[in-house]
């Protein structure tokens, strides 16, 4: 298909021309290469599978190396995922891995939502690529781009079948990356037992209609290998850090009482076909499909959602400005409406405490009013207290002097009669105070 | 309406009608740096192999275009670069045949392959350049054929249903034939390269260089590299395109020393020293076109097709279409362009 392109292009009036010697052009993809082995590769990988399934022990046994994090635990109330970006160097080729790995898929006791943030997280990089794409000014070719390339999904090794989870997680995924399927800790399956899961769980792929990813068959030198290895998927794998002296080499293994596996041993596990077809040979084409196929699907899908479209029912191509003009008026309109609604609304509810304050404020005035007259009744009674009081205290006063004044008067006078004056004083006093 | 608002009104809108991403997991902003030389062989290195076996399947585009007073040998020049009959001399026409009366734009295409790399070669030739009595505004022609051609390429990008490779009909490389009077730039020339500096890579040549002697050529050179230097024309290797360190001495070198290239072309091959070159004989001797001591043919091709084609392309295609794209998006008020054409290329059905 991309061979005849240029052949297309020669049927639309462009001649093949000979040439009488040698130009130099041959050394063009040469310079492709060379600038983009400056600018430096990146490549992203999923990782997803249950807790336990050997996610992280798979990825540092494909990159020969120690990364970083911590075993999950099987407590993790939903999934989650985990990315960390490694910078390869290889020879002169530097390569920007990210290993994106889930967390907790699998644990839960509903498991109905387990695929939804995968889901989200791919559709967040190809937006992320998009609203990069659609920017003004952009900057494309310096843009890191953060796409899964390609979803490793591990299967447990039961031996029987697929489970639902992983039917339906696979049959969400499919459209959105590249999925190669792989069974996990595949050292408990015995041989025969591992031919017919095989067997089974490409069936099941295939009854689902499960697109999984091929590898490609179209060009020449990679065709055969490519159509051998598409026949042993899903690969059996089994990861180890861990090396062991066997014979007298040292190798990654794992050590049981009975024997031990050997990772890169052909006859043990598949694991040197997945990193054949991973790294050595499909790379770039896990890339390209990416980009082509399951981006472009995810482009197309977005702008027909914002309603955009390429031609109208009468095949005349639709202006992609009128439509974004008439989105934005619409915007714009509801804006408009929300922004007065809000206004109205805002109003009303000043009116509301306007009246309730008024209100209180009256109260405030009638109690006022109350508390003032209440205050004037007892003022006027106190006074009225007084008063009488002081007139009591001058009467009391008056008796006083009055009684000292007979004292003295007495006392100078002398005798009996001074008693009965004072009796008769007294009694002209009582009835003079009286 | 200030300028930037539209700009930013366009990013709110788009992101109402798009519904926010969830927060992703936060990409740490460091990547760890691992040598894997000492962990044994991964084989990433193979990603080479893979990509240049990609691309010479797919195939290249590669379009020049020449632009040059008539008589300069710009068919000629074409010809030996390429080492095929891409272009049709022009010596054919004689005077009866008419002066074309405003600039032509032809563009011919065709297919060469070499080392098993396919290359769509298109070649676009502009005559009447120069060549009438009043040569005011003879570049609009040019300059409007290439914001066409970007304008194509933006059309396609911005389709929903984008086709898997978008055909690159873009100008990659403008050469620039300059009359080797030997004084200085003629106004004409000035004019063409401060136009058209900005929207395409220029390549000045000095064509027919054989009539000048050395001492000329290189007299002639410095004043050209003077002269382009105080009207502010860049031409390609721009110097603010220079990614590297490595990439700007390399340039610089190009830059000070060799450009613009004095070169003679021709197709006629002549036997010298038991050896079967291309030259142009006179009764004094016979001129290599592709000895360096002759002409500077060999550096030309050289710099174009070996090692700095691809670049060509990407300085088009990262630079120039990018600046153009940008330009046209912020007028249109960072609306995507109209599309005029009702013959609607499409594969969709009715």
């Amino acid at each position: 298909m991309a061979a005849t392109d240029i052949a297309r292009q020669v049927g639309e009036g462009c001649r093949t021309l000979p040439l009488a010697g040698h130009v130099g052009f041959d050394s063009l993809p040469d310079q492709l290469v060379n600038k983009s082995v400056s600018q430096g590769f990146c490549f992203n990988i999923m990782c997803v599978g249950e807790t336990g399934l050997g996610k992280s022990t798979l990825m540092d046994t494909l990159f020969n190396t120690k990364f970083e994090g911590e075993p999950a635990t099987h407590t993790q109330p939903g999934v989650q995922l985990r990315s960390n970006t490694y910078d390869l160097q290889e020879s002169h080729v530097g390569l920007k891995l990210t290993i994106v790995s889930t967390v907790g898929f699998g644990d839960q006791i509903n498991k109905e939502d387990s695929y939804k943030p995968i889901v989200e997280f791919l559709d967040a990089q190809f937006e992320a690529y998009l609203q990069e794409e659609l920017k003004i000014r952009r900057v494309l070719h310096t843009y890191h781009d953060s796409r899964i390339h390609v979803c490793l999904y591990f299967i447990a090794p039961t031996g029987h079948s697929l489970k639902s989870l992983d039917l339906m997680t696979m049959k969400k995924l499919d459209s959105k990356v590249n999925i190669i399927p792989i069974i996990a800790k595949s050292d408990a399956i015995s041989k025969s037992e591992l031919t017919k899961f095989k067997i089974k769980i490409t069936s099941e792929l295939v009854s689902n209609g499960v697109q999984i990813y091929q590898f490609p068959t179209d060009d020449e030198s990679v065709a055969e290998i490519n159509g051998t290895m598409n026949a042993h998927l899903p690969f059996a794998v089994v990861g180890s850090t861990e090396e062991l002296k066997i014979g007298n080499k040292m190798m990654r293994a794992r050590q049981y009482p009975w024997g031990t596996v050997q990772v890169e041993n052909e006859a043990h596990c598949d694991f040197v076909k997945l990193r054949e077809m991973l790294l050595r040979v499909n790379m770039e084409d896990l890339r390209e499909q990416t980009h082509s196929r399951h981006y472009e699907l995810y482009r197309r899908c977005k702008l027909e959602e914002m309603g955009f479209k390429d031609t109208d029912p009468d095949s005349k191509p639709f202006s992609l400005q009128e439509t974004y003009e008439a989105k934005r008026n619409e915007f714009l309109g509801e804006l408009q409406k929300k922004e007065e609604e809000m206004r109205q609304m805002f109003v009303q509810r000043v009116k509301e405490k306007e009246a309730e304050l008024k209100e209180a404020e009256k109260e405030l005035h009638e109690k006022f009013d109350r508390l003032k007259k209440l205050h004037q009744d007892e003022k006027k009674k106190l006074e009225d207290k007084k008063k009488s009081l002081d007139d009591e205290v001058n009467a009391f006063k008056q008796r006083k002097s009055a009684a000292e004044l007979l004292q003295s008067q007495g006392s100078q006078a002398g005798g009996s009669q001074t008693l009965k004056r004072d009796k008769e004083k007294k009694n002209n006093l009582w009835l003079c105070t009286e | 309406m200030s300028k930037g608002l539209p700009e930013t009104r366009t990013d709110a809108a788009m992101s109402e009608l798009v519904p926010e991403p969830r927060p992703k997991p936060a990409v740490p902003m460091k990547p760890v740096s691992i040598n894997t030389n000492l962990l044994g062989y991964i084989g990433i290195d193979t990603i080479i192999e893979q990509m240049r076996k990609k691309t010479m399947k797919t195939g290249f585009d590669f379009n020049i275009m020449v632009v040059g007073q008539s008589g300069l040998g710009k068919s000629t020049l074409v010809n030996t670069l390429f080492k095929s009959q891409v272009s049709r001399k022009a010596s054919s026409w004689n005077r009866e045949e008419k002066i074309p009366k405003t600039v032509e734009i032809k563009a011919i295409g065709h297919v060469i392959e070499e080392g098993g790399v396919k290359m769509k070669l298109t070649v676009i030739d502009t005559p009447g350049f120069g060549d009438q009595i009043n040569n005011e505004n003879c570049w609009e022609p040019i300059e409007k054929y290439i914001n066409e051609q970007y304008e194509k390429f933006l059309k396609e990008e911005v389709n929903i249903a984008r086709k898997k490779r978008i055909p690159d009909t873009r100008v990659h490389c403008c050469l620039y034939f300059i009359s080797p009077t030997g004084h200085s730039l003629r106004p004409l020339d000035l004019e063409f390269m401060k136009h058209l500096s900005k929207v395409v890579n220029i390549i000045p040549v000095i064509a027919k260089a054989d009539t000048m002697t050395l001492e000329e050529k290189s007299e002639f050179k410095q004043r050209v590299r003077k002269e382009l230097e105080v009207h502010g024309i860049e031409f390609y290797p721009q110097k603010e395109f220079d990614e590297d360190l490595e990439d700007k001495t390399e340039n610089d070198k190009i830059r000070q020393e060799s450009m613009p290239f004095a070169v003679v072309g021709s197709d006629k091959e002549y036997q010298v020293n038991g050896k079967r070159v291309l030259g142009r004989k006179t009764p004094w001797g016979i001129i290599e076109v592709e000895n360096l001591h002759h002409c500077e043919f060999a550096l030309l091709r050289d710099f174009v097709i070996r090692t700095h084609l691809q670049d060509l392309k990407e300085v088009t295609h990262n630079i120039h279409y990018e600046t153009y794209r940008a330009k046209r998006l912020n007028d249109n008020g960072g609306l995507p362009p109209v599309s005029v054409d009702t013959e609607g290329s499409h594969d969709s059905n009715p």
